[in-house]
């Protein structure tokens, strides 16, 4: 395995979805490949980092402002009936 | 070396009668779901326009347009996935307002393999949390995530903060999994390329760029 097969296997390695075999390969090459464990091991903390990092965090304060704003707007909506698909713009599934 | 899980989805039960009861008209349920994704609806919207009153707009326009079509939704995939497709449509609508000059696109893939291979292979020691205070911390990554293209941040924020899988980000962005596979690589690579400058390892310095 050269260090470009491993980078092309990085994200399922890191996401826990490959077979056993290729995963015993890679873990093979980390053995001895200082770079590659290197660049696996930073990845997988940049990954982590912005998971816990809380970054753009809604204040309570605003949170509770655009909850009574989307509400309102809801309700007026709902007055002219209940929920229903509304013309023109449908998001698909 | 361990692996990444993805967080683990709100059952998903409870939350569907939440949405048939909103569909029958019951508001209190529908609160109970943005009470639910709102904190989610903001984080990923400010993750894409990278502008705060932006990202408000987007929680409030996102929200009501749910409601607005919740007849449309046909329960094949979570509410949460069908909610996040309509919120990044509605982010990236906001984003091209604002830089009409560039095309902002989730097909956006111009960029060459060349532009993730790491360069900088320097351990990050000690950790990045004894190098920066949280105020600073959060500076870094704020700065380092908007230097990305918006299709990478968008795949990175849903897959790797959210928690969405590969198949629920695929099919929130409309994208084929290959397609969410190599962007996600190339996002993680890249920030991983750029936070090395601040975090990686300077035996004899202070420690800070």
């Amino acid at each position: 395995m050269t260090c470009s097969d491993f980078l092309k296997e990085l994200t399922d390695y890191l996401d826990g979805v490959m077979d056993a075999q290729t995963r015993a390969e890679l873990e093979d090459h980390l053995q001895w490949c200082h770079n590659c464990y290197v660049v696996c091991n930073t990845t997988k903390m940049t990954i982590e980092i912005y998971r816990d990092s809380h970054l753009y965090e809604l204040p309570d304060d605003l949170r509770i402002k655009l909850r009574s704003a989307i509400l309102s707007k809801c309700k007026g909506h709902a007055s002219d009936g209940s929920p229903s698909p509304a013309p023109g713009h449908a998001p698909t599934e | 070396m361990g692996t990444i899980q993805p967080n683990v989805a709100e059952p998903a039960r409870e939350e569907l009668s939440l949405v048939h009861a909103a569909k029958a008209g019951d508001i209190g349920a529908f609160e109970e779901l943005v009470k639910r994704y709102d904190r989610n609806v903001f984080r990923i919207a400010q993750h894409i326009t990278q502008n705060r009153e932006d990202a408000e707009d987007v929680v409030q326009d996102a929200f009501l347009k749910a409601y607005q079509n919740l007849g449309n939704f046909q329960e094949q995939s979570k509410f949460y996935t069908w909610l996040v497709r309509i919120a990044v449509n509605e982010a990236l609508m906001r984003l091209r307002r604002r830089r009409p000059e560039r095309m902002v696109s989730l097909d956006e893939d111009v960029k060459t393999e060349e532009d993730s291979m790491p360069r900088e292979v320097a351990d990050w020691a000690p950790n990045p949390e004894q190098l920066y205070n949280r105020g600073e911390l959060r500076e870094i990554l704020g700065k380092t995530i908007q230097g990305l293209p918006p299709s990478f941040r968008t795949v990175f924020v849903l897959r790797d903060v959210e928690g969405l899988s590969t198949e629920e980000t695929a099919d929130a962005l409309d994208l084929s999994i290959p397609a969410v596979k190599s962007r996600l690589l190339r996002a993680r690579l890249q920030l991983r390329e750029r936070l090395s400058k601040y975090f990686k390892n300077r035996t004899g310095g202070d420690g800070k760029p």
